[in-house]
């Protein structure tokens, strides 16, 4: 893996320039900037706090790429409000996809880092955009290889409908009504793990 | 690549050399879990068609077709029908019928597996084929020693053994140059074959030098029958002088690792305590191989020739 260029206060540069969209060549609308970002996974965490009991067994796990950091951040979040220190897992959903056939290529495999089986715990799915539910649907079968948890929950940070199958969301960023061939994409920027994110929305036709 | 099979190293760039390494450094974490099994080849049917034996490799490419979920079925055609080309055409077009998603070859003949691509709309993997090319096995082998230094690229290899009859050593001379190493060769004078620096390696007549300085010493297995007189004087005298054993190997690197692609004949290629034992990563290769032919089988299977018609 590359390694991570030097970290420059990007708290600080967040903060100022996040509604500052690096230009990509595509005109896209920021619809959450890395402090709106930062506010929901707060909420969420308190939210994941009133709903479960037994917090000791929350097991967080991100769906790479988008997912991953947002677990990341939602983990120090719970150690913030309720002094927790979750499991953080990464898993991949790519082998249990549903749509691998025909002549093109195969999508590239992502990391797949389980610190432990998921058995008896409440695990909390954690991806940045929810539309289908193929994706939660994948990522639910992948847990299942990794034990039997006691509760499964979701987090999306965005919710933008579209829903073909019949999957719940626990706790939402937020919801964004889209249009079918809107493209709704977390952007990362910066060194893992000190990663500056923003949600945009690349609307149909501007393409 | 050219198109949807694996025939040789030779037609991979290193881009899908790179692709490969790195699908199969994910497909290792299966290996290490208590369900070592995905549903993405769920409903595909891979053929290992065998026509030389090989009970390593095409167990290897069946648990890697499993570990997919794809149904494995192990076609071992008899021998009485090896001898004639129009049978293995025949064959091709029979299996081709039977709508397979991904064909496995080994044959002893170099082209073969070309030869039957050709005939089929599915992906063709090469398990070997006579002294031509065992692209799998260079791909193990690359997995295993990036695994071991995080980078090829710069690395010195020395290749030891009978690189004049070895598909092995051709498919790792392409697959290490394209990824940036250095390769060296050293074998009896009737083991090098004639003009081998025009495949871009460095000859040597002895193994102390050729191991000089290097990251990776790769043992060959030798064919015990090509050890009778024609190539060699004996099997003991090919030990003393390109047996690798702890003594000869303190002229390479201190972090040197060695290589062999099994099975090894303990005592000749390697010493006893090499055989598998560190800095041997023999059983790493093994390891390595399921996840490599994992990659494999989840690039190609499944995937369809585009015929013009």
């Amino acid at each position: 893996m590359s390694s991570d260029p030097p970290v420059q206060s990007s708290r600080v540069r967040a903060e100022s320039r996040s509604a500052d969209a690096v230009s990509e060549g595509v005109p896209a609308h920021v619809v959450l900037d890395d402090v709106a970002i930062g506010r929901a996974l707060m909420r969420i965490a308190h939210e994941v706090v009133e709903r479960n009991d037994d917090l000791a067994s929350l097991y967080l796990v991100g769906v790479p790429n988008g997912g991953v950091p947002l677990a990341r951040r939602l983990a120090a979040n719970l150690g913030e409000v309720a002094d927790l220190d979750p499991l953080v897992g990464i898993l991949d959903t790519t082998l249990y996809r549903d749509d691998l056939v025909g002549e093109g290529a195969r999508p590239l495999l992502r990391k797949t880092e389980m610190p432990s089986a998921v058995d008896d715990r409440v695990v909390i799915l954690v991806d940045d955009v929810c539309s289908t539910g193929r994706t939660v649907r994948a990522a639910m079968d992948a847990l299942m290889d990794f034990g039997r948890p006691r509760a499964v929950q979701v987090v999306a940070l965005v919710d933008r409908g579209h829903r073909e199958l019949p999957i719940k969301i626990d706790y939402v960023g937020k919801n964004i009504p889209t249009r079918h061939g809107d493209l709704v994409k977390l952007l990362m920027e910066g060194a893992s793990g000190d990663e500056r994110l923003r949600v945009v929305v690349e609307q149909e036709g501007s393409r | 690549m050219n198109g949807i099979d694996l025939l040789g190293m030779e037609d991979l760039s290193r881009a899908d050399i790179e692709t490969f390494l790195e699908t199969a450094t994910h497909m290792q974490e299966i290996g290490r879990r208590d369900v070592k099994k995905v549903p993405t080849l769920r409903g595909r049917t891979i053929v290992n068609l065998f026509f030389e034996s090989s009970t390593r490799t095409r167990t290897s490419f069946e648990i890697a077709g499993k570990r997919l979920s794809a149904d494995v079925v192990n076609f071992t055609p008899s021998a009485s029908s090896l001898s004639k080309s129009e049978s293995i055409l025949d064959t091709a077009k029979t299996l081709d019928a039977m709508d397979p998603d991904a064909v496995v070859i080994r044959h002893g003949v170099a082209g073969v597996p070309k030869r039957i691509a050709d005939e089929l709309s599915a992906p063709v993997i090469n398990a070997g084929d006579g002294a031509h090319e065992h692209p799998t096995q260079a791909l193990l082998d690359l997995l295993t020693v990036y695994e071991e230094k995080e980078r090829i690229d710069g690395l010195t290899v020395t290749i030891i053994g009978d690189i004049a009859h070895s598909r092995v050593a051709r498919s790792n001379i392409q697959g290490f140059l394209k990824m940036g190493a250095e390769v060296r060769v050293a074998g009896p004078p009737t083991m090098i074959p004639a003009q081998v620096e025009t495949l871009g390696v460095k000859a040597f007549g002895s193994l102390r030098e050729a191991i000089d300085g290097a990251d990776v010493v790769m043992a060959l297995r030798i064919q015990r029958e090509r050890l009778s007189g024609a190539f060699v004087p004996s099997i003991r005298e090919y030990a003393a002088t390109f047996g690798l054993d702890r003594a000869k190997l303190r002229f390479a690197k201190d972090d040197a690792i060695v290589m062999h692609p099994g099975p090894v004949n303990r005592g000749v290629e390697l010493a006893h305590d090499l055989a598998d034992r560190r800095p041997s990563v023999v059983l790493d290769q093994v390891r390595n191989g399921v996840a490599l032919r994992m990659a494999v089988l989840y690039l190609l299977a499944g995937r369809h020739r585009e015929r013009a018609l």
